[in-house]
């Protein structure tokens, strides 16, 4: 009876032994962990940078941005520009078709044009640019424009947020305000909407239809090659889970690990880190200009010369291959950062942030500082510039809440006693475009969040929409950044990289503006 | 016992009302402004007017809740402001995953703990009954995830036997596997807390059964051990199992998002947290009510399965 006892567990497990497999992969899926839950499928409706890489995924664009940052077109074949720089004339490429099999034609360009230009920043100024569009024939659309808009092909190309995807003219036309119901698009791979499961999957197959350009694949640009038959976007929440999994091989790449776990996967086996973002992102902290004491530009300046980035950066990232000291606006390694930066070190010196704060007056108003604790991605920074800003000789009264009520509370405008606040700490990415860049708004109350009220700095702004050409740009551009650093849009506390960890029998990962998924093989 | 059925059915009303109250005004009052978090950073106040009008949040709040609460009646939780899904759906899809989840927690842990706690309790102070003990302590004081990461180094990183992380839907007999290789890892983990608390209660329910008059009575007619404590012992500390089984199901429905994060179960805890996060108010109180709903049945149901345990109790 005793060995009977013995035997029947053993048995038991050596029967059930043959069963218990490790979950793999198919041949040719390739399973993601996105940088966050897939929620929301309309890239034009929402900024978060998931739904842009989804929108990559399943919408093509007029233009696309290479590696180097040079605009190439992607749908269109070939462009004119008059010479008073007022009418623009696009071509469609050939054999364009959305994934319902409809062509693409120059009607959904305009149609969806026009949905991107009533949300996005860029293209606001490029709607009221235009005085109409023409569309002659199916391929053709035409631009012709009230004054000169020298950064056309920069709007069209551009890599991040928001980005103006293509979509069939009727789904187009949905209201800005509002998601679009079906996702259709003329990417290279195609939304399996019966599969997707918000919190759990989202899978896209391959668009069979899908016509690459022939030049070599770039950035956003060039060919657009598919060799695997299906993606999947798995959704893992846990950080530990995301390196279990692609320990494991149940994953292939994690899109964003968590800045802590760069040190374990480098030792990994069989795993390598890909920088897919090469321009990394870039953390701020935005003032309120409304009230004391940020009201005051000498104050302001203050702050700018008390915080420094190194300590943010070590504190918030900790590996030094993950960041970079930047102290130009634009963040370094985009056609318009410049080292012109007018008193600003981005080093901290509280001394002289000191004597700087007595001669401006400051009577001790208590500086607002929000901080959110459940985005680990910026939650440290502010414990960094708390410090700071004491040691320079502010009065600092940190609040602490979730990154919603953070978003909730900096778009209000009382005074920060009564609920409002003084400084707000994110990330941007790194979109070369100045405009593109919100902290960069000094329009006053109608404004972006911190409502900086500064006409000088929005002239520049337009003296750089309507500048024909790049060089004309970046002196303007480095005259925006003196302009912004002198009335203190925004402080850059650092730019910072996230590798995707990716497993070893992965290739082809473009590097880009945004994480894209074609081009990849997986062996 | 049909009158104590409509009873509580509508006693059940107003608990559900305050509930639908409550989660309504504790959203509305709290902070987070869920037109802020779609409108994103290039918002201007303009955006967020539009939005907020869209969502139906610039209407005042008696007519939110009117609406709301007008939906309801009729079977409509409404839409989710980011997912273009309706509520109802979007639990239905995570409903399955909570309750595989829930339910092979407790089918397991009522396995083994139902069996070592009436031993333990049998053999008060012997090894098994300190072995428990021991086991109940570390069952409640180590933390699920902590169990969760120790089981999926050694079953699924270390000897590859088992699946890491996600869920497989069961369709039909050729899932039975894909779907339970993917629990077990997660029934072991959270199954260690249920088996220590049942095993405790029925320890405890048990070993004073055992000091009945009816216990000494069995003995000596001459019953075997084994009929006096499965039939007299066990039966009738039935009640207070079963309570806790059913305090454990409701709360294994709205409260392992832990367990779920670890192993990546798409279920109703996720789903929650999301909804919290985004500000997500349609989904966040349609789940309150659910939940609510489910306390409701459960509680309901295990007070009913008093008469079948101890037919001395009379509704």
């Amino acid at each position: 009876m005793r060995g009977l006892k013995r035997i029947v567990p053993l048995a038991v497990l050596a029967g059930v032994l043959p069963f218990l497999q490790p979950a793999h992969a198919a041949e040719k899926t390739l399973k993601v962990v996105p940088q966050a839950n897939l929620i929301v499928l309309d890239p034009v409706w929402t900024t978060a940078f998931v739904t842009r890489n989804h929108g990559f995924m399943v919408f093509d664009t007029l233009f696309g941005t290479d590696a180097e940052g040079n605009i190439r077109p992607q749908m269109v074949e070939s462009w004119t520009e008059s010479d008073d720089h007022l009418r623009w004339t696009f071509s469609l490429r050939e054999g364009l078709k959305f994934h319902d099999g409809a062509p693409v034609t120059s009607e959904d360009v305009v149609a969806s044009l026009k949905r991107w230009g009533a949300r996005d920043t860029v293209g606001r100024l490029l709607l009221a640019s235009i005085d109409r569009f023409d569309t002659p024939d199916a391929r053709t659309f035409v631009l012709q424009l009230k004054k000169p808009f020298g950064i056309m092909l920069d709007a069209l190309g551009k890599p991040t947020n928001l980005v103006p995807f293509i979509m069939p003219a009727r789904i187009a036309a949905t209201p800005p305000n509002e998601q679009i119901k079906e996702v259709v698009g003329s990417g290279p791979y195609r939304f399996v909407a019966d599969a997707y499961r918000p919190g759990e999957k989202v899978v896209y197959e391959k668009n069979t239809d899908y016509v690459p350009r022939s030049e070599p694949p770039s950035g956003t640009a060039g060919a657009k090659n598919v060799y695997v038959d299906r993606v999947e976007w798995v959704i893992l929440r846990d950080p530990q889970t995301q390196f279990n999994a692609l320990l494991g091989g149940e994953v292939d790449i994690i899109e964003q690990p968590t800045f802590e776990q760069y040190a374990a996967l480098r030792k990994a086996k069989d795993i390598k880190l890909e920088n897919m973002v090469p321009n990394g992102r870039q953390f701020y902290a935005r003032l309120n200009h409304l009230h004391p004491p940020f009201d005051k530009p000498e104050i302001r300046q203050a702050a700018m010369v008390a915080l420094g980035q190194e300590e943010h950066l070590k504190t918030q990232v900790g590996d030094s291959d993950m960041y970079r000291f930047c102290k130009s606006l634009f963040p370094c390694g985009t056609p318009y950062s410049s080292d012109a930066t007018s008193y600003y070190t981005g080093k901290a010196d509280p001394k002289r942030a000191r004597q700087m704060l007595a001669d401006a007056g400051y009577n001790n108003e208590p500086v607002v500082l929000l901080r959110s604790t459940d985005l680990a991605m910026v939650a440290k920074l502010p414990l960094v510039t708390k410090q700071q800003l004491e040691a320079a000789g502010f009065k600092v009264d940190m609040q602490q809440s979730d990154w919603a009520t953070v978003v909730t509370r900096r778009a209000k405008k009382e005074k920060p006693e009564q609920g409002g606040w003084s400084i707000f700490e994110t990330a941007g990415d790194s979109d070369p475009n100045p405009l593109a860049r919100p902290a960069l708004n000094a329009a006053g109350q109608n404004g972006w969040f911190g409502w900086q009220d500064d006409p000088e700095l929005e002239a520049l702004k337009a003296r750089f929409v309507e500048a024909p050409s790049l060089e004309e740009r970046k002196k303007i551009a480095e005259q925006i950044q003196i302009r912004a650093i002198d009335t203190v849009s925004y402080i850059p506390l650092g730019q910072f990289f996230n590798p995707a960890a990716v497993r070893t029998n992965i290739s082809g990962i473009l590097p880009a503006g945004a994480q894209v998924y074609w081009n990849i093989r997986k062996d | 016992m049909l009158k104590y059925l409509v009873q509580r059915l509508v006693a059940a009303v107003p608990v559900l009302l305050m509930v639908a109250v409550l989660v309504f005004l504790i959203l509305q009052l709290s902070p987070g402004d869920p037109a802020a978090i779609i409108a994103g950073d290039n918002a201007t106040d303009k955006d967020l007017a539009q939005i907020r009008q869209s969502l139906g949040l610039d209407r005042s709040l008696v007519a939110q809740f009117g609406i709301w609460a007008g939906n309801v009646l009729q079977g409509d939780l409404g839409y989710s402001f980011f997912q273009r899904k309706s509520v109802t759906e979007l639990i239905f899809q995570r409903i399955e995953p909570t309750l595989s989840l829930a339910l092979g927690t407790l089918a397991l842990a009522l396995i083994v703990a139902l069996p070592l706690g009436t031993i333990a309790a049998w053999r008060m102070g012997g090894w098994l009954d300190r072995a428990l003990t021991c086991f109940s302590v570390a069952g409640f004081a180590i933390p699920v995830f902590v169990v969760g990461y120790i089981l999926i180094y050694f079953f699924s990183v270390r000897f590859e036997l088992l699946p890491i992380q996600g869920y497989h839907r069961l369709n039909g007999w050729a899932d039975l596997w894909p779907w339970a290789s993917r629990l077990i890892l997660p029934w072991l983990a959270l199954g260690m807390v249920y088996v220590a608390l049942i095993a405790r209660i029925t320890r405890a329910s048990v070993s004073e059964a055992l000091t009945e008059d009816y216990v000494r009575t069995a003995r000596a007619k001459g019953l075997g051990e084994s009929v006096v404590l499965i039939r007299h012992a066990l039966a009738n500390a039935a009640v207070p199992i079963v309570t806790i089984v059913g305090i454990g199901v409701a709360s294994l429905i709205s409260g392992v998002v832990v367990t779920e994060t670890v192993f990546a179960i798409p279920g109703l805890g996720s789903l929650t947290v999301d909804a919290v996060l985004n500000r997500d108010f349609p989904v966040i109180q349609g789940l309150v009510l659910f939940f609510g709903v489910s306390y409701v049945a459960i509680n309901l149901i295990v007070d009913l399965s008093y008469l079948f345990f101890d037919p001395r109790i009379r509704y």
